[in-house]
Parts: C-alpha cells; sequence; structure tokens
C-alpha cells in the first residue's frame, strides 16, 4: 500500500482537555507528530508570557497543533460527500492544520519583533529544508511537502482548502480560542463549536456558514472579542511581553558594542544577534533555553540586563498608567528627559505600549475586496457578509476600541534621591496630587 | 514612540488622504517593497498582501485624533477614506524621525486602481520567482481575477519604473 494511504492497525487517541479525543489513524500523521521538529513544539508556550498573569496558561504550541489537526479532521468528515469538496485533499488538509505553527519560537511575538523573524518563513523552512518532517512529507508524495507549504503560506491554488486553516472563522481560532479559555480558567472564550462545524459548508473557493447558525457564530465571535481585550491583551502580560523585548535588545546592544564579555559565551543567541539565524540554529532554542540564560543573565556585570532578567524571572513587572500620545505629546518629552536625569535609562524603562503591538485581532467585516469576511448562506443560495445580518456582530465589529498604556519600573522611581524629580515624575504620571498606589 | 505610527503618517501627509483600505493596504505593502521603511507584518490573503497590524495601527491613529476616517455606503459594501487631520500635522512636526522620500512613488500609486494595486502587489509577494513562474503564480492564486496579457505587462513595466523612480 502506497505510504499516502497507509492506516495504523488501530486508531490511535490522544486525550485531550478540549476536545476530548484527538483521533489518529493515518501512518503519515502518527509519523509527522513523532518528528523532532514537531515534539520541539512541547517546548514552546501557546501563549507565551501570559502565564505571568494566569498561572494555568502553560499550555504548549504542541498542544493547539494537535487541536487544530483534529478540528480540521471533524470538518473533512462533515464534507466528504458534500459538493465542492475534493476528497484528494484530505491528506493535504490535516497535514497543513498539524504542521501550522511548526516555526514559532520561544517568545515568537518579541523574539521576531527585536531580531526582524517571520515564524511564517521558518514554518516553509521546515516543511521543505532538510528535515525529518520534510522527510515524510516527501514520502507521501514528491512534491507533497511544498502543496503543505503553500496551504501554509495561503498561496495554495484551491482557497477552500486554504480557509479551512487560515480564514475569519477558522479551526486555528477555534481551537486555540477554547484552549486558551481553559487553561487560562476565564469564563469567556466558550461557544458551540458543534454546531459551526454542522453549518459550515464548502461553497466555491470558501467555506461559509449556514444562515441557520448565525447565533452559534455571533457567540463564536463574543468570545474572540471577549479573549482579545480580557485575555490576550491584558495589561500585566503585556508589561512581562515589554521586559522580554527589553532583555532581547539589551542583550543584543551588549554584543553589538563588542567590549561587553557575557560571563557564559551566548553560544543559542549569536545568531540571532549577528542577524543571520539558519534553520539548525533556529530549532535549537526554545523557551527552556532562553529561561536558562535569563537566569545566568542575573549575575551579569550589566546593571540593565541583570536588572530586566530578574524583574522576568521574578516578576517583578513595569506598573502602567493609560496615555494617550495624541494630548500627552508633552509629558512624554519632559518624561523621556526627566528619566535621564535620573538616572534610569529610558530606553528600556519608558515605554509606550499599543493595541496595534498584538499579534490578535477581532472580527471586523473590513470593506470590499480588503479581505474575505464571514458569510452567511441565506435560504435563497446567496451569500451575505454576517455583519449586515447580525446587530450583535455589527455592533461590536463597529466599534473601534484601541488602547495604549505607558510602562515604566515603579520601584525604581521610588528609590529616587531627588524629590524634585521624583514629585515631577509622579505628578506626571499619575496627575497632581492624585494617589499614585494606582496601577 | 509610536515611531511606526508616525511613518503612516507621513505616508498620509504625502498621499494627502487615500480612497479605499483596500488601496491603502496594497500600496503600504508595495512601497515596503521599494524600501520605504514601513515595518507592518503583511501575510499573503485572498486579495493579495494583507496586514492585520497595519489595519489596527490605522484605527488607532483615528481613535487619537491624528486620522479622519469617513465611511461611504456603496449599497453592497462600505468604502473607507483617510485624510490626516490637523492634530496629526502637529504630530509629526513634533516628532522627529527620518524617512525617506516617497512623493513621487506615492503619485504613481495613488493613479492607480486597487484592481492594478492588487496584481502589482501580488507580483511583488513572489518576486523571488523568475518573471515568468511570477506570472504563472499570479494566475493560479489569482484566477478569479483573469488579469489579461495586457494588465501583467503594465504591472511589470510599472514595477520597473517604480523602483526607479525617486532614485
Amino acid at each position: 500500500m502506497a505510504y499516502r494511504d497507509e492506516q495504523l492497525s488501530e486508531e490511535k487517541v490522544f486525550k485531550d482537555p478540549v476536545h476530548r479525543y484527538v483521533h489518529v489513524k493515518d501512518r503519515a500523521i502518527w509519523d509527522l507528530i513523532a518528528a523532532p521538529e514537531f515534539q520541539r513544539l512541547r517546548r514552546i508556550k501557546q501563549l507565551g508570557t501570559t502565564n505571568l498573569t494566569f498561572h494555568g496558561a502553560e499550555h504548549s504550541r504542541f498542544n493547539h497543533s494537535l487541536g487544530v489537526y483534529e478540528i480540521v479532521r471533524r470538518i473533512i468528515n462533515n464534507f466528504q460527500d458534500r459538493p465542492h469538496w475534493n476528497k484528494d485533499e484530505r491528506l493535504l488538509c490535516l497535514c497543513a492544520a498539524l504542521l501550522h505553527d511548526l516555526g514559532h519560537g520561544p517568545f515568537s511575538h518579541s523574539f521576531e519583533k527585536v531580531f526582524k523573524l517571520d515564524h511564517e518563513y521558518f514554518t516553509q523552512q521546515i516543511i521543505i529544508g532538510d528535515t525529518k518532517i520534510n522527510e515524510i512529507l516527501e514520502r507521501v508524495s514528491p512534491g507533497f511537502a511544498q502543496k503543505v507549504a503553500d496551504v501554509i503560506a495561503k498561496t495554495y491554488e484551491d482557497k477552500l482548502v486554504v480557509s479551512l486553516i487560515s480564514s475569519q472563522i477558522d479551526a486555528d481560532r477555534m481551537d486555540y480560542l477554547q484552549r486558551d479559555a481553559y487553561f487560562t480558567g476565564v469564563s469567556y472564550g466558550h461557544f458551540d463549536m458543534e454546531r459551526i462545524l454542522r453549518v459550515m459548508r464548502p461553497i466555491d473557493d470558501q467555506v461559509v456558514i449556514k444562515s441557520t447558525g448565525m447565533h452559534a457564530v455571533e457567540d463564536y465571535i463574543m468570545s474572540r472579542y471577549q479573549m482579545y481585550w480580557q485575555v490576550y491583551f491584558h495589561p500585566v502580560t503585556r508589561s512581562a511581553e515589554v521586559i522580554l523585548s527589553k532583555i532581547l535588545h539589551r542583550a543584543k546592544y551588549l554584543y553589538e558594542t563588542k567590549k561587553f564579555k557575557f560571563k557564559l559565551k551566548p553560544t543559542h543567541f549569536l545568531s540571532f544577534f549577528e542577524g543571520d539565524v539558519d534553520l539548525k540554529d533556529y530549532l535549537k532554542l526554545d523557551e527552556m533555553i532562553v529561561h536558562y540564560y535569563f537566569q545566568l543573565w542575573q549575575d551579569e556585570d550589566d546593571e540593565i540586563l541583570r536588572d530586566l532578567c530578574e524583574r522576568f524571572m521574578n516578576r517583578r513587572l513595569f506598573k502602567y498608567v493609560e496615555f494617550n500620545p495624541n494630548l500627552q505629546m508633552n509629558d512624554w518629552m519632559e518624561l523621556y528627559q526627566l528619566f535621564q536625569q535620573a538616572g534610569i535609562d529610558p530606553k528600556y524603562y519608558l515605554v509606550v505600549d499599543s493595541s496595534s503591538d498584538l499579534p490578535y485581532d477581532f472580527y471586523r467585516p473590513g470593506e470590499e475586496e480588503e479581505r474575505l469576511p464571514i458569510h452567511l448562506l441565506m435560504p435563497d443560495g446567496n451569500l451575505k457578509e454576517l455583519s449586515r445580518h447580525s446587530d450583535i456582530v455589527e455592533s461590536i465589529s463597529g466599534k473601534k476600541r484601541t488602547d495604549h498604556k505607558l510602562y515604566f519600573p515603579k520601584d525604581k522611581l521610588n528609590e529616587l534621591k531627588d524629590e524634585a524629580v521624583k514629585t515631577r515624575i509622579k505628578d506626571i504620571l499619575y496627575g497632581q496630587g492624585a494617589k499614585e498606589d494606582v496601577e | 514612540m509610536l515611531n511606526n505610527h508616525a511613518k503612516l503618517m507621513q505616508f498620509f501627509s504625502v498621499a494627502d488622504g487615500v480612497t479605499g483600505r483596500k488601496k491603502l493596504q496594497k500600496m503600504i505593502y508595495i512601497l515596503q517593497k521599494c524600501n520605504i521603511p514601513f515595518e507592518e507584518k503583511y501575510q499573503f490573503h485572498f486579495y493579495g498582501p494583507y496586514s492585520e497590524e497595519l489595519t489596527l495601527r490605522v484605527e488607532e491613529l483615528c481613535n487619537l485624533g491624528f486620522l479622519q476616517e469617513e465611511k461611504e455606503d456603496k449599497s453592497n459594501y462600505y468604502q473607507y477614506n483617510y485624510q490626516l487631520t490637523a492634530a496629526g500635522d502637529d504630530f509629526l512636526e513634533q516628532f522627529p524621525f527620518d524617512m525617506p522620500d516617497m512623493t513621487a512613488k506615492v503619485d504613481m500609486l495613488k493613479e492607480k486602481s486597487s484592481r492594478f494595486l492588487e496584481l502589482v502587489s501580488t507580483m511583488f509577494y513572489f518576486d523571488d520567482l523568475p518573471l515568468e513562474e511570477n506570472v504563472e503564480k499570479v494566475r493560479t492564486v489569482k484566477p478569479k481575477q483573469k488579469y489579461s496579457d495586457e494588465e501583467i505587462e503594465d504591472a511589470v513595466t510599472f514595477i520597473q519604473k517604480l523602483k526607479h523612480e525617486g532614485k
């Protein structure tokens, strides 16, 4: 029997807290899960620093990838005899679902910003490069690895296949919303996925929702909105992210000065500092390695690096205040100077963080051909954009909510000897005469 | 602070207003590919390169009062038009940063339709491929647009001109 059709002698299952069971019958899927590049995902947390806010959020990209695979497997089962669905794309969809996050690195978002990396690029490299994953995919058929890479890059010719993994209501989002809600322990984030799967229909090159399922989708949109503001955008998590990226900036800066000698050569970071990261180096760095260096850097001679690492490891985070760059531009400039005067380097200790700095979004219908919205399949066979039919979705998606916060180390300010500088900084941050224990 | 926002404001100032979000998305992507240092992360979407980060930043600029958004009802859909406000101008004056002159490129892009810019941005997206393969890929990922040979030729010429404009 050809490898692509090979089935395990009996179905294997992974116990899963979100989907109850993840079912595997294809030999190729089983082999992909066992590949070192996929097992590496166990050592990369799905939510990065969120566990410093919600202590349950220790789940990994491995959990999530299996979850996305399982959702796609169920969708395909439902699609089996429907028109527009090409049964030959089954294994391609399953592989793409399983491998869609393969290129994520440790604390992906901060690493990408600081070192100008792109996890999607590395996903492609792992799939088409010299890896165990590539070897397995090419056993399915020559050129199959490239097809999987194309689906994940959203450049595959069959857009219907792409939309299962990546669209406004896809397996990726449906898994992470439920999984992140489960592990953070929040009560939002839940919706009736079984119902959504039952009302999904493949039409031409997109997946649409039968209009009778609109309320289940409304629930999904609501949970996406709630999770965005309550979990993904939590200001304490953002504080940890701010410190994390400042550590990386500082370590890179110290390396670039050439004068600074790290007590232990930062071998795993060298190619990141030099801006020349190859696949081998990339795969070696996971969150355990990063934590190891942060642990060591707490004893480094550089005061800033030492302090930032100590803050990150011991959760001594920056405090924050709301900040409006339009109304407070002058405040910002004065604060910057006052921090310099006080000997607190504002490049590392005075940070504005905006909602656009986050790799999550909530549903917006957008403009025609801006991007594909969620379409409802009406009884007369026409398609209608969701927010044009649902008042709930219209009211959420029409509201533009954005946010900017100013982060700073309050403990360092408290220790300032110069009372005049200290008072002025606090007056700007908290408002004159206001209580300073505001977070 | 707000360096990436300021770069976008500079763009809106040079463009003196932009009509349509799709056009805005494609213009910023194409400028990025012409080495104008916008940092918004793009991915390939149904209608070509698209940046969620850009959408969010534009929303932030509107909420901060730096950008004015006008929503036009086109019966089947809405179209959004953008213009820098006086507060946006003030901010730009106060906020010192280096940005290469993009006036000539922006003028060229503004003249074109969003359909044409979708083609140009998609060709840029696959610019690691030789021209023949690039065109084939564009036709594969955009079968519904049915781009004619003439449009593709125009796009190739436009890309060449754009790359040399302002050098």
